[in-house]
């Protein structure tokens, strides 16, 4: 049987999108799939050493919130970190890893992590901001991966 | 009630972490050997299905006893 190929490409750095390429990354390796993430823009948020990601309700009508809280007043300082930290909290609650977890699980299932090397430029990003064990490329790296994949998914 | 060679109880942990510590766990273990996972959450019924479809292990068994669910899982 060949190796399946799963091809991700990461483009969103808050709390909640960060979990999806990890999830499916993860799992995909213990399947037997060989799979890499390509992460650009706000996606290198995921590649940080020191995982920072927050969770807003502004502009997302449909996150859950325990109660119903005014848009204006979800705009208020510190209504960010307020809702990173419940919903961090309710994460732990249920049981579900953490980030860090996930992402070494994919580092120790060889998932292959390549950053965009235009958007680290782009954001002034230093390569010691990342963690180890990543390799830095363009489009064309994402395709010579990509284009042998059998699933190919933009989160 | 069939033996084990190993088990791993992963309650509490909820998806895709029941799957991921089968996984390290069977590939500590020789071929033939049954493992016995525990666990609490329910989307991992039809998950140690699929995943025994895909890598070849085969799922001997599954159940639930008091909100727990138990796999047996033999190592492809």
């Amino acid at each position: 049987m060949t190796e399946k190929k799963l091809a991700i490409i990461a483009t969103k750095g808050t709390l909640d999108w960060a979990y999806p390429p990890f999830i499916l990354a993860s799992t995909a390796a213990a399947l037997g799939y060989e799979t890499e993430i390509f992460f650009t823009f706000y996606g290198l948020q995921l590649l940080k050493k020191e995982l920072n990601l927050q969770v807003s309700p502004l502009g997302n009508p449909g996150m859950p919130m325990p109660m119903p809280v005014p848009v204006l007043l979800q705009a208020l300082p510190g209504m960010q970190s307020m809702m990173t930290m419940m919903m961090k909290q309710k994460m732990k609650s249920k049981g579900v890893a953490s980030l860090e977890e996930l992402r070494e699980l994919c580092q120790e299932a060889e998932v292959r992590m390549v950053a965009c090397q235009m958007t680290v430029d782009l954001f002034e990003f230093s390569t010691s901001d990342f963690i180890d064990g990543i390799e830095y490329g363009g489009a064309a790296t994402f395709f010579e991966f990509a284009g042998d994949s059998d699933i190919c998914l933009y989160i | 009630m069939a033996d084990f060679d190993r088990e791993l109880d992963a309650s509490g942990l909820n998806c895709p972490l029941p799957i991921l510590r089968a996984k390290k766990t069977l590939a500590d273990m020789e071929s033939g050997q049954v493992l016995h996972i525990i666990a609490t959450d329910p989307g991992s019924v039809k998950d140690f299905e699929a995943f025994a479809k895909q890598t070849g292990n085969e799922l001997m068994s599954s159940g639930e006893e008091g909100g727990k669910f138990t796999f047996l899982m033999k190592k492809s």
